[in-house]
């Protein structure tokens, strides 16, 4: 989860003054944010996926305050009409690649160096949540100064746009920029194989950007001067791109600009953004407090709904503009817990009377585990994921294995077919503890079944290994004898002939005329793969097939 | 004096006519004829009992050299030189007779000459008189190597003297500082070796069914055990201590009556993820964060009332009040193969299986889950989850507060507390913390909420709440085992799973 850094002295400027540590401490983990640091240099906070509008100090500090009680309710946001030329004309070419974009101007700020560090923070935390990486949302900052409006926004062959990218000497062209430059090779994923690339270019004709890679390094620069910026998020989705643009010139006007409001042309439909009106939602009193388990009255609802930043008349909220994450009301009953404070509420059992009950097949396998517990077998608790050595090589077999498309550790690529693999690499990795070994494992293994809902069948097994200079056919088939005739089975044993076994030392269980079973000693060359020293014994049931024999 | 006598061991009883003050472990063993390590055994048994005290020091001690040990054998040089010279003889045949080299013949020569033993005439070498006397009279230097190894402050003057004289000669002995073991009596073990002398002890080691069977004990004593003393390990089988804790927060559950769930480790994306209203396009359905099949890399989904209830409600709501998440759903991305990332899955089944007349109804599930992560002390790619639902009509935030609460304490925290958290699937989402008195912080284990109408409303029909909660099991775990690696739950370390502890809640 992303988490945002804010200077101290920035922080405390924004909250008005300089509030006590553990007071905020408190607050802050209350709000519904993850306090990492809170020191007199800075503060770092985590912010929870549902509130990228928190991803700014300015919209962290602004939760804070109505939650803390220092202002209330909704703030409400002033946009300048836009003159006539501040215009974006999307044309119909960029259509294909990158349809919509919505813009803003914000004006009179003053930038320093800790001002811009914090832009490019709320861009980039943007970028990487809300805009999933860039391909949800590309959001652009430009100098105004630089720009000659009106703006558009086209779609063009990449090879044909030339300009100089972002902190780069020379022009490229789109494909140059997406096969050369870091920020191009990066995101070269979300264009590629296009036939155009989305530009916006200006009235002078001069390229701002190629969205969602990069700015132009003329044109797309804020420095200390700027005191204007153009600010643009292109994407699939209009709803998302004007949210995400709300909160960033949301952020902007509380760093002290203006909003002006952008003129878009598209070929079919005129509008203009940002739209900083608050939506509005309806509100079932009755069901936030059932929801809740409260009886707050419609005073309490207005002061707890003023508390989180919105605004209450009674039947409807208004919703703050910058707001993404309000769907359904039960996402207001979230804001109104929070701001009841979840430590005031009282935690109760209700009297609901239910019966609990184990699962059968989990009954069954904990007393499979009892029986072998009392023949002094130790369990142990294996991975389901494995590799092919482990599991074919190393036993001489070729079984068919389900893969993984992408482990991010390649000694786990397979899922286990069967398990006497996993307990044998438990042995290989404790020669130098005290024989005799006698452990079991329970565990479901993989194998592929077209009838099933995933194509996969799961089975229950156990695997039972018995390791000491003595280890035998005999002392084995013991154990699985009173294993076998514990449950009121009785079973058959057919000579076999298995890879992993020693040749002449290996049987196939079944009972009913199921076979459920492979029992025999560990072929010596299996214990050399796994590098055990002293004979091994085995045996593996199908606890699954078993089950179903004993309910019939 | 009796008893300590009848509890003596085989090995004990034989050691013990040989034991006097400040006698030498090597000595014991020369004259018991029993092994160095029986002794010693033998010895620390007694110890322990009170009959004698071992005493290490570290001392001069004489021992043989590699020459030395040939001499024990075969006879000093000078010795074997004078036997065969019984007239006069050159030194070549002397050589001959006695197959000595011509350094022990030079060696010899000197010796015997100071001894007037021989004349030297040339090449030629006659004994004198004094020969027939010294050899008769044995040379001391040979009584004196078998004696050998003793301690240097234990010879006597003659023999330290004796001593220095080899110690210039080539390997015959060495003097080195050596960690000797002696035995000191105790006023006891002097009683009990007098007493041994005079008692007759016929004592039952080993009580055999031939014995029984010919009543042979009767009368007789048993020889009388050490039941203080250490004995080696033995391991019994038991379950894998994260098992215990899984059987035990099992009970938990049933005692609050709550039914157990299971179900596959391998689901489709459409019950791991659409169920649970998360966003095709959520992070965590991320490669880097799931684990995907490559083959078979789909399934099927299920009943199609369901599949469009769950395709509505990401779009637009669906039958809720929601507004969706405004995209168009694909099915082909929710037929995606993954192993499962949470045992919530298994809710979203459950819920969807239910029926009116079944409320109020709870379930819980444990088992494995699974994370696309490389491994390291804090993160394992199969870990155990917990999974708590609670679907009853009349249910609120308070009550899963209150279950919350209620498990926590069962499982032995007494102290509890809730923030904020977030969740896709749960509003309100909570987190819950409990107090380890122990290490004195507070130790997260509750991920909690009310599942979201968009999440029951396609799988149930209706608009209930569903408290949902899952404590994660590893921490409280490692909180209980101390154990600070992640890696060590499922490590099978044999040595750790047999002698760690019990879970004893």
């Amino acid at each position: 989860m992303p988490t945002i850094t804010i200077d101290r002295k920035e922080f405390d400027k924004l909250m008005g003054k300089r509030y006590p540590d553990e007071l905020l401490k408190d607050r802050i983990s209350m709000l519904g944010t993850d306090l990492e640091k809170l020191d007199s240099r800075e503060i770092m906070v985590e912010i929870f996926p549902n509130r990228p509008d928190m991803l700014s100090a300015q919209g962290f500090v602004r939760a804070l305050k109505t939650f803390m009680g220092i202002e209330k309710g909704l703030k409400e946001y002033v946009v300048k009409n836009p003159p006539i030329d501040f215009k974006v004309m999307i044309e119909k070419s960029v259509h294909m690649v990158r349809p919509y974009t919505a813009c803003a101007i914000v004006r009179g700020l003053k930038f320093d160096d800790q001002k811009i560090k914090e832009v490019i923070q709320i861009q980039e935390k943007l970028h990487t949540t809300f805009g999933r990486n860039r391909e949800k949302v590309a959001i652009g900052i430009y100098p105004f100064e630089k720009i000659t409006l009106p703006i558009r926004f086209v779609g063009s062959k990449p090879e044909d746009v030339r300009f100089v990218p972002l902190e780069w000497e020379r022009e490229m062209n789109g494909l140059q920029i997406l096969s050369q430059h870091p920020a191009g090779r990066d995101y070269a994923h979300l264009l590629e194989g296009k036939s155009v690339f989305p530009f916006f270019i200006d009235a002078a004709n001069e390229v701002l950007s190629m969205p969602p890679i990069i700015n132009s390094e003329r044109t797309g620069k804020i420095i200390e001067k700027t005191k204007d910026v153009f600010i643009e998020c292109s994407g699939f989705d209009m709803n998302t791109l004007n949210i995400c643009l709300n909160m960033i010139v949301t952020a902007l006007a509380d760093m002290g600009g203006t909003i002006y409001a952008m003129k878009l042309e598209y070929p079919d439909e005129k509008t203009t953004t940002p739209d900083l009106r608050p939506k509005r939602m309806k509100v079932d009193l009755n069901y936030i407090n059932k929801w809740l388990g409260l009886d707050l009255k419609m005073k309490d609802f207005k002061r707890l709904f003023e508390k989180m930043g919105y605004s209450f008349d009674g039947k409807e909220v208004k919703i703050p503009p910058y707001r993404s994450d309000i769907m359904h009301p039960v996402d207001l009953a979230e804001d109104i817990a929070i701001a009841y404070g979840y430590e005031n509420f009282d935690a109760e059992i209700p009297n609901v009377s239910t019966i609990g009950e184990e699962d059968p097949f989990e009954v069954f396998k904990k007393k499979i585990a009892d029986l072998m517990i009392g023949l002094g077998f130790l369990e142990t608790v294996t991975y389901h994921l494995t590799n092919r050595g482990d599991m074919n090589k190393n036993m001489l077999t070729e079984m068919d294995c389900i893969e993984l498309m992408n482990p991010a550790n390649i000694e786990y690529d397979i899922l286990r077919s069967w398990m006497i693999p996993s307990i044998m690499k438990v042995l290989s990795e404790n020669t130098r503890h005290d024989y005799p070994q006698k452990i079991f494992d329970i565990g479901s293994v993989f194998k592929k079944n077209p009838k099933r809902e995933t194509g996969v069948e799961e089975f229950v097994r156990i695997a039972c290994v018995s390791c000491h200079k003595d280890a035998n056919y005999t002392e084995i088939r013991q154990y699985l004898d009173y294993l076998l005739s514990s449950l009121g089975l009785e079973h058959k044993i057919v000579k076999t002939e298995h890879p992993s076994f020693i040749p002449g030392r290996a049987g196939r269980v079944s009972v009913n005329g199921k076979k459920i079973a492979y029992i025999g000693e560990i072929h010596p060359k299996v214990l050399d793969n796994f590098g055990i020293e002293q004979p091994v014994c085995a045996f593996e049931v199908n606890l699954s097939d078993m089950l179903e024999i004993l309910k019939k | 004096m009796q008893k300590l006598l009848e509890t003596l061991s085989p090995v004990e009883r034989n050691v013990l006519p040989f034991l006097k003050d400040g006698i030498e472990l090597k000595e014991i063993t020369k004259l018991s004829k029993k092994k160095d390590v029986e002794v010693m055994r033998a010895l620390q048994w007694l110890e322990n009992k009170g009959v004698v005290k071992i005493k290490s020091s570290l001392r001069d001690v004489v021992k043989l050299g590699e020459n030395g040990r040939i001499y024990e054998k075969k006879g000093l040089p000078e010795k074997r030189f004078l036997e065969v010279l019984d007239g006069k003889m050159d030194l070549e045949s002397i050589k001959r007779a006695t197959n000595l080299d011509n350094n022990e013949v030079r060696i010899s020569l000197g010796l015997l000459k100071s001894r007037y033993a021989i004349t030297i005439l040339g090449d030629d070498v006659e004994p004198t008189s004094e020969r027939e006397g010294i050899l008769r009279k044995g040379f001391p230097e040979e009584k004196f190597l078998k004696k050998l190894p003793a301690p240097f402050e234990d010879l006597s003057d003659e023999e330290k003297n004796l001593a220095g004289k080899l110690l210039k000669r080539k390997d015959i002995i060495i003097k080195e500082s050596a960690k000797l073991k002696h035995v000191k009596l105790t006023e006891t073990g002097k009683k009990l070796i007098r007493k041994s002398k005079f008692s007759k002890l016929d004592l039952i080691e080993k009580l055999t069914p031939k014995m029984l069977k010919e009543r042979k004990w009767v009368g007789k004593k048993f020889r009388r055990y050490d039941v203080e003393i250490n004995v080696p390990k033995v391991y019994g089988g038991r379950r894998h201590f994260v098992n215990q804790v899984v059987e035990y927060a099992k009970r938990v559950w049933l005692e609050l009556g709550f039914k157990e769930m299971t179900g596959p480790l391998l689901e489709t994306s459409f019950w791991n993820f659409d169920a649970l209203f998360t966003a095709q396009d959520h992070p965590v359905r991320d490669l880097q964060d799931t684990f995907y099949i490559k083959n078979p890399r789909t399934g099927k989904l299920p009943d199609q009332r369901i599949v469009k209830a769950v395709k509505a409600v990401h779009e637009n709501g669906g039958s809720t009040e929601s507004k969706g998440w405004q995209y168009r759903w694909d099915s082909e991305s929710a037929r995606s193969n993954v192993m499962r990332t949470h045992t919530t899955c298994l809710s979203a089944r459950t819920i969807a299986q239910l029926k009116k007349d079944d409320l109020p109804a709870k379930y819980f599930a444990i088992g494995r889950c699974f994370r696309n992560e490389t491994m390291d002390w804090s993160h394992l790619f199969e870990f155990n989850q917990f999974e708590g639902i609670v679907v009853d009509p009349d249910a609120n935030f308070k009550h899963l507060l209150g279950y919350l609460k209620n498990f926590a304490n069962k499982i032995g925290f007494t102290k509890v507390r809730f923030r904020p958290a977030h969740f896709p699937y749960t509003e309100p989402s909570v987190e819950g913390e409990v107090y380890d008195p122990v290490h004195k912080q507070w130790i997260e284990v509750f991920a909690a909420g009310i599942f979201r109408p968009e999440v029951v409303v396609p799988l149930l029909g209706e608009d209930i709440p569903v408290l949902a909660w899952g404590p994660g099991l590893d921490r409280m775990i490692l909180s209980y085992y101390k154990i600070t690696d992640l890696r060590e739950l499922y490590k099978n370390d044999l040595k750790l799973l047999r002698e760690i502890k019990m879970w004893l809640r």
